[in-house]
């Protein structure tokens, strides 16, 4: 059992003509292997520097992060074993995957990097890897992004993700640059691997509504601070917080709009 | 029946290329005036070349290779656009119908400020207006969609995205036409922007009745904003009907479909099922 600490982590930027600004204010929080925590908030509320400090692409300015009760090392091979056992999926797929070079190539470099498997393994491993994100290894290997759709090409950045066999996976956004009728296939994706290899997901969105869907526990973010968190339906279904309300309030809900128009149609606008 | 304000008959675009892609496949479509017509489907289905198409933005190798476009203007007068020369279009667009673009956060001058840019559309659409005329009217688009009039001299960079947004539209209405086209206006926005987008939209429509095409992906917002729906695919129309009978009772496999993308954000757990 895998458990990441995020303990009491605050993060000041210094933005020259404005002063300092808080993105993160004393936030905490624990993920452990086969559970998801759905991070939501507006933007600038400080989803994404919470992904930056655990990749150590930022330092907190107090507070501190530990996996299983370590400090994450700030450098040297400390820090890559630590990248090796958490790992990032980004929003967007066509951004994130190199043009110049095939599928085969994106899975085989994080092998060789942190030798996962040995040389003579490495074609079989690729081909495991597409497998798990339920690809079919002959019709993409050998490929290039712009060969794939956006959904193969998400499904090619998780396989990327997990190729170095990590504990976590901190998810970005990872559907919403992706069309509507293949979101649900990639965050089931997701839902499998947690399920199936015991993988811990940091599941960071504004869709309230797929948070609610695919996460154990919700944390709402505002201004930098964890204003409410708990079990999905209970922080989605009975929020406590006025931030949180307002945000339900604010996603579409069509459930909710046609119980309250009863019969009468286009009442919002 | 209703009033009528867009009669799109047997509309086809295809765009010539090796191998021919048929983009529109024979939309007919009557625009009611004042409704709220919701244009939903997936990248590619064909709702951007249509909204593109009905106005004659397209360029090659786009091809509208059937057709007709008619708009039922306020005056009474009917004008067929596709007999419009190339002055009468340049006339017709914008005055008539406007539109806000996909990835409007983007879309405006990243060198000139906001007032120029807004400007511009008097400059060209009402020639005889005088500069402070058109200042005139810049300071009053800005206070309407409450952007403010000090941020007339604002470079795009300088606002946030929903401010951006808001010039787009201020930029849209600019000429008070009768048909608004928005498509995906709100799609970069985070969701407490979004609804004060939509809110906005809402009141300025009140305020000035215009007709609006909502173009998005995003079906439980179109449920929640629309009138009726168009749900679009590969180019055809498959089902078109008030909001709450797409909701209710859809016909179509491919609504079926769409609506069970979203999982519920209320209600039991899951994805809707129909």
């Amino acid at each position: 059992m895998t458990v990441l600490e995020f303990d009491r982590v605050t993060k000041i930027y210094s933005v020259r003509g404005a002063g300092q600004i808080k993105a993160l204010d004393d936030v905490s929080f624990t993920l452990t292997s086969g559970q998801t925590i759905g991070l939501v908030g507006q933007s600038g509320s400080g989803k994404s520097t919470i992904a930056k400090i655990l990749t150590q692409l930022e330092t907190p300015t107090s507070g501190q992060v530990r996996l299983d009760g370590e400090p994450i090392p700030r450098r040297g091979a400390g820090l890559r074993a630590y990248r090796q056992k958490l790992r990032m999926v980004f929003q967007d797929p066509f951004a994130s995957l190199n043009p110049y070079h095939s599928v085969r190539y994106h899975l085989e470099r994080p092998l060789r990097l942190d030798a996962v498997v040995p040389k003579a393994a490495l074609e079989d491993e690729v081909r495991r890897l597409l497998e798990r994100v339920r690809l079919e290894p002959e019709t993409v290997i050998d490929r290039r992004p712009h060969e794939l759709s956006g959904g193969q090409r998400q499904r090619v950045a998780i396989a990327r993700a997990l190729a170095s066999r990590p504990l976590l996976l901190v998810a970005d956004e990872p559907v919403s640059m992706l069309d509507v009728s293949i979101r649900l296939g990639v965050l089931n994706l997701l839902a499998d691997l947690r399920r199936e290899e015991g993988l811990g997901v940091l599941y960071i969105t504004h869709d309230l509504a797929t948070a609610r869907h695919f996460s154990d526990e919700i944390m709402v973010l505002n201004q930098g601070r964890v204003v409410e968190s708990g079990p999905a339906d209970d922080v989605i279904l009975r929020p406590q917080d006025p931030y949180t309300r307002e945000l339900r309030a604010a996603s579409p809900d069509p459930e909710k709009h046609f119980a309250s128009v009863s019969g009468q149609h286009g009442g919002v606008l | 029946m209703r009033d009528s304000l867009l009669t799109v008959r047997d509309f086809s675009v295809v765009y010539d290329v090796d191998p021919p892609v048929e983009a529109v496949k024979n939309v007919t479509l009557e625009l009611h005036r004042g409704e709220i017509l919701g244009l939903a489907g997936e990248s590619g289905c064909g709702k951007t070349t249509l909204a593109y198409g009905v106005q004659r933005l397209l360029k090659a190798p786009a091809v509208i290779t059937s057709g007709s476009v008619v708009f039922h203007d306020s005056s009474g007068e009917d004008i067929e656009v596709d007999r419009l020369d190339a002055e009468q279009m340049r006339q017709f667009r914008w005055d008539k119908i406007s539109m806000v673009f996909q990835g409007a956060m983007n879309a405006l001058n990243p060198v000139a400020t906001i007032g120029s840019q807004l400007e511009d559309v008097f400059e060209v659409h009402r020639p005889t207006m005088s500069r402070a005329e058109r200042r005139e009217a810049v300071v009053e688009l800005l206070e309407i969609v409450k952007v403010g009039r000090q941020r007339r001299r604002s470079f795009p960079h300088e606002l946030s995205g929903g401010m951006r947004q808001r010039v787009m539209i201020a930029m849209a209405l600019a000429l008070r036409p009768q048909l608004m086209i928005m498509d995906e206006p709100t799609t970069a926005l985070d969701v407490l922007v979004q609804r004060e987008i939509l809110q906005q939209i809402s009141q300025l429509r009140h305020e000035f009745g215009f007709t609006v095409v909502f173009i998005t992906h995003d079906l439980p917002l179109l449920l929640e904003i629309s009138d009726r729906i168009a749900i679009m695919r590969e180019g055809e129309i498959v089902e078109l009907d008030t909001a709450e009978r797409i909701w209710t009772s859809p016909r179509d496999d491919y609504t079926k479909t769409l609506l069970s993308s979203f999982p519920r954000l209320t209600g039991e757990r899951g994805v809707v099922v129909r």
